[in-house]
């Protein structure tokens, strides 16, 4: 329970904080809200020879109407994002789900942009940014350049971020007029999922994120397919496990997980919360 | 004069301190002079569950950064030492020959940062030759491979060594109309108190060991100490700082902390040591750990005429306190609150490559309770009668005098239906049987299940009474030494109030000494539910006697008789009767007597016995079928303790108890890989409940004062766990048991709850 030594860098904005990661490579990690990075450190499952520090770049931390999407920080805390007035109207899914991360002392730390770049299929907004079809916007040495959700995360804790890019914005669609659920099933109430589910749903167009079902978050579209084709909602919803590969661990067995992941995504489907 | 200050809801006078600056524990002793310059002990610890140990190389780590020594067990020249429950069980307290569970230390690095300490793990370089790990119970019990070869066995003890009979079998239910078994895991589960364990130790120049300890029994701690160190007890000296939670887990001193002395003296220096959590889940003692195969047979009518139970007791890798509680605490509770004609209960503890287990708030008496209730439950469903109904035709009459079970456990007084139809009633569980029954029809996903248990448990049964010295000092205010060990309970203000109802000094000038050998020597620390019926009685009584001793002075300096004076309570001073203009405070007696000894008085007060506090819970939980997960909804809790000293304090008993007995029927469980590898040694993986997870419980008071102490008490602080663990199991068998479900064992997890309906349609 206590890291191993390491160096300590602060950056003061995105472009200091790229310089300082190409300068010392791989050895480096971003440091954003800690909760993801500092208890792998402190159980020693990581041991970054340098913490590049990136929780004081001030703007990276907004939430924005930016026309037909919602622009977010990197840098924005769970407790932003939940309690956000844009979000609420235009993008609620979002701000249900973030207000479902750890406890409150996790949501006032933990930063979306650190979730998202941590790539943890167990944490609940890379699912639902996957459900929301979200664009994540990324800086590196040479510029910027956006990565579709569906093309980011690549394996286990792996994303398409190159060691020397940093994840700065997520674009979210607006997603007025759906509906939405996000069902997220765990022992205790600050747990991570051992499933979790967002989806939303508009007329015969949906999206369907699921949690912990796999080494990376899973983008159920067979379940989109179905509902797209007229299936039911109760229909579709059998098809939820269909892309994903979860495993069986102390909390769930991997068919104890499909089955949940049936139930919570009809139940998700079925909810009429706009 | 003012009413009695016993009974009332006094707040704690520990409160402010703790919300605010916070408590001093071992590791905040930053500004002790003894400690000035003390290195840190980190342990190196075995990562693999059991092996023999093939070579040690600490070449490497004692030339890192801040290193000042590396020491393994030849290195200190540690002797094995025996169990005190078996003694052809040995070990020295750093594994040297072998080592039988992950987390058992085997190496000790001192440093001068508690981080260097930890950067020079991974360079002790420790060769095993890997041993097959015995995780399973049954497996262990039939293995021919053996954690202790001198036993002979991995079976370390067994109630018939005692002279007890064996169970018979299944011709002892010859002549029962019905019969019904169980399966039952009372599953291992982890103390989690919010303080791990921590320590220091320094040599004085008079030779004396000084050792800081985070305990619930430092007198205990006095005699380990001083045969690890080699030196007569006289030499060492224990103190306690404030302690964060022991849930009996720190009744015990562990080799870690024993080794402090040794290592100061090798490094001459004073040495600190503090676990991490990680640390902690895996060293701390466990507790629970049972496997209970039961027969229960009786009468179409419901009544039970025939229990059978044999307790396997998993001990984990030492024959420590773990090991005797099943004999000793499960066996003289088997019989519970039924008058059972004909019981058969053996006791079997069994060593394991796992966490040595020890007492848990409650130590073998809910584990009695839960083989009890889950076996009237079963039985219930056999004969198709409520479970409620069965347990009321069972039940041992009121009794007012001493009732012997058919077990041979004499208890104390109890009144069981009484508590039964108090909480039936508080709780409303005609209500909830309808809201049930109305789920039930409308096949809804939410079910309804209800839990009942009634329960008996024992407390006071360690020691037979306890120390107590009240002092008065110059000012008037009031010292009292207690040999009992607050960590959490609030022996700081219920003490006080004993003190004041005889002396009517006020509680803001009492102060409360524990802990620490020098001034307290005589003392049984805190477990098993002991304190107010033993510590709070023998302060209550010697606080009587300082007064008598007071009336006497007073009489001298105010030339009357001592049949004359009395004790004015409200003002605190004492004068003829009659005459109260002139009078003597406390102060004036103290300066009086200042000369020859002081205004003092100390005592041994013994008790006639342990008690056995009784009660009834019902738990109320929703089960969403779809998914098997369980949510509390309601909890009822009438748990009779005798005379209650501050119903505020009881209810902050049975709160903690009940979310602690709750936990365990749903959430915990220390589990380990097939490899012996503990998978839950976090707060992440390990579920210790939190109060989202929790209903707010509703508490039903019931007072049957007992015979045995001066002040009519018995213990509260285990109740909880007794009679929620099985109630709340109950409740979600109960939920699902139209699926035809008899039975799910705890913790009662969500894929469990689902599988159980699956398997049952």
């Amino acid at each position: 329970m206590i890291p191993a030594p390491f160096d300590y860098k602060r950056a003061s904005s995105a472009a200091e904080a790229i310089s300082l990661v190409g300068e010392y490579g791989e050895d480096a990690k971003f440091l954003a809200g800690g909760h993801s990075l500092l208890p792998l450190m402190k159980l020693r499952l990581a041991q970054p020879a340098v913490l590049i520090d990136i929780a004081r770049i001030e703007d990276l931390s907004y939430i924005r109407d930016a026309g037909n999407h919602i622009a977010i920080g990197a840098m924005t805390r769970h407790m932003d994002v939940e309690k956000s007035p844009i979000l609420a109207e235009h993008v609620p899914l979002l701000a249900f789900a973030a207000s479902h991360v750890g406890d409150p002392q996790v949501r006032h730390r933990g930063t979306i942009g650190g979730s998202i770049a941590h790539a943890d299929s167990a944490s609940d907004l890379p699912a639902t940014t996957l459900a929301l079809g979200a664009t994540y916007v990324v800086q590196g040495p040479n510029g910027t350049r956006e990565i579709a959700a569906a093309d980011f995360y690549v394996g286990f804790l792996e994303s398409a971020l190159a060691p020397d890019e940093m994840l700065t914005e997520i674009r979210v669609p607006k997603m007025n007029g759906a509906t939405w659920g996000f069902q997220k099933f765990n022992r205790r109430a600050q747990d991570w999922a051992i499933v979790g589910v967002a989806a939303w749903k508009r007329g015969t167009e949906s999206g369907v994120g699921l949690v912990n079902m796999g080494s990376v978050p899973i983008l159920a579209t067979s379940v989109a397919k179905a509902i797209a084709g007229g299936a039911s909602v109760s229909d579709a919803a059998k098809l939820a496990g269909a892309e994903a590969e979860p495993q069986s661990d102390l909390n769930a067995s991997a068919e104890y997980r499909v089955h949940l992941a049936e139930v919570l995504v009809r139940r998700a489907l079925e909810s009429t919360s706009k | 004069m003012a009413g009695s200050i016993l009974g009332n809801r006094v707040l704690r006078k520990e409160d402010p301190k703790f919300l605010t600056t916070g408590g001093v524990y071992v590791d905040d002793l930053l500004d002790e002079p003894a400690l000035h310059g003390a290195l840190h002990v980190t342990y190196v610890r075995s990562t693999v569950a059991h092996g023999n140990i093939t070579s040690i190389d600490t070449s490497d780590a004692v030339s890192m950064p801040g290193i000042v020594a590396v020491f393994t067990g030849k290195d200190l020249g540690l002797e094995f030492v025996p169990s005190a429950y078996n003694p052809a069980a040995t070990r020295t307290l750093l594994a040297t020959d072998k080592v039988r569970f992950v987390g058992e230390p085997v190496v000790a690095i001192v440093s001068e940062t508690r981080e260097e300490g930890e950067d020079a793990i991974d360079a002790v370089i420790i060769d095993y030759d890997v041993l097959p790990a015995l995780i399973d119970l049954e497996e262990a019990m039939a293995s021919t491979t053996l954690l202790y070869e001198a036993c002979g066995s991995n079976v370390v003890f067994d109630s018939m060594v005692l002279g007890l009979p064996d169970n018979t079998g299944d011709a002892y239910f010859a002549d029962c109309e019905v019969v019904a078994k169980g399966r039952f895991i009372n599953q291992r589960v982890a103390p989690c108190p919010l303080e791990v364990r921590g320590a220091a130790a320094a040599w004085g120049k008079d030779g004396r060991l000084t050792q800081w300890l985070s305990t619930q029994h430092a007198q205990g701690a006095v005699a380990p100490l001083a045969a690890t160190n080699g030196v007569d007890p006289s030499m060492v000296h224990v103190k306690t700082p404030d302690v964060g939670g022991g849930f009996g887990a720190k009744i015990g001193a562990y080799p870690e902390e024993l080794l402090l002395g040794v290592i100061a003296k090798r490094v001459g220096t004073p040495v600190r040591w503090r676990e991490t959590r990680s640390e902690s889940m895996v060293g701390l003692g466990h507790g629970r750990a049972q496997l209970q195969y039961v027969t229960i047979g009786g009468k179409r009518d419901g009544t039970v005429t025939h229990y059978q139970f044999w307790a396997i007791q998993d001990s984990g890798s030492w024959v420590d306190m773990g090991t005797i509680l099943a004999p000793f605490m499960t066996r003289p509770m088997s019989s519970g609150v039924y008058a059972i004609p004909n019981i058969e209960c053996r006791t079997t503890s069994v060593v394991t490559n796992t966490t040595p287990t020890v007492a848990y708030r409650g130590a073998g008496r809910p584990e009695a309770t839960a083989a009890i209730e889950r076996a009237m439950d079963i039985f219930a469903l056999e004969v198709g009668m409520d479970a409620v109904e069965v347990r009321r035709k069972n039940l041992i009459p009121k009794f007012l005098s001493p009732h012997t079970t058919v077990i041979g456990q004499t208890y104390d007084v109890g009144d069981y239906e009484t508590s039964l139809n108090k909480v039936l009633e508080a709780a409303d569980y005609k209500g909830w049987r309808a809201k049930q029954k109305a789920a039930r029809d409308s096949g809804a996903a939410k079910q309804i299940g209800i839990g009942v248990s009634v329960y008996v448990e024992i407390t006071g049964g360690v020691g037979n009474g306890e120390s107590a010295k009240v002092e008065i000092q110059d000012n008037g205010h009031a010292l009292i030494y207690t040999g009992t060990s607050p960590h959490g309970q609030g022996h700081a203000t219920s003490w006080a109030m004993l003190a004041n109802e005889q002396t009517g000094i006020p509680i803001e000038n009492i102060e409360l000494v524990w802990g620490d050998t020098d001034l307290v020597p005589i003392g049984t620390g805190t477990m098993g539910s002991r304190s107010l019926q033993q510590g709070g009685n023998a302060v209550f009584a010697v606080a009587a006697e300082l007064v008598n001793k007071a009336k006497s002075v007073a009489a001298r300096l105010l030339e009357a008789s001592e049949e004359d004076i009395v004790l004015d309570k409200d003002s605190g001073s004492f004068h003829v009767a009659g005459t109260p203009a002139v009078a003597k405070t406390w102060a004036e007696l103290a300066l009086a007597e200042k000369q020859s000894g002081g205004l003092v008085h100390s005592d041994v007060i013994n008790v006639s016995g342990a008690t056995f506090p009784f009660g009834a819970h019902v738990a109320v939980v929703e089960v969403d079928v779809e998914t098997g997960k369980v949510t509390h909804i309601a909890h009822t809790a009438c748990d009779d303790a005798g005379k209650v000293l501050n119903p505020m304090l009881l209810e902050g008993q049975i709160h903690g108890g009940v979310a602690q007995g709750a936990a365990q029927a749903l959430l915990e469980e220390v589990s380990y890989d097939p490899d012996g590898n503990p998978i839950t040694s976090n707060l992440a993986d390990y579920a210790f409940i939190s109060a989202a997870e929790l209903p707010s419980v509703t508490v039903v008071h019931m007072e049957t004062p007992t015979p045995v102490n001066l002040i009519g008490a018995k213990g509260i602080g285990e109740s909880g766990t007794i009679g929620a663990t099985p109630a709340v199991q109950s409740a979600v068998v109960d939920a699902v048991s139209h699926f035809g479900v008899k039975h799910i064992d705890m913790p009662t997890t969500a894929e469990k709850v689902w599988a159980a309906i699956q398997s049952a349609r």
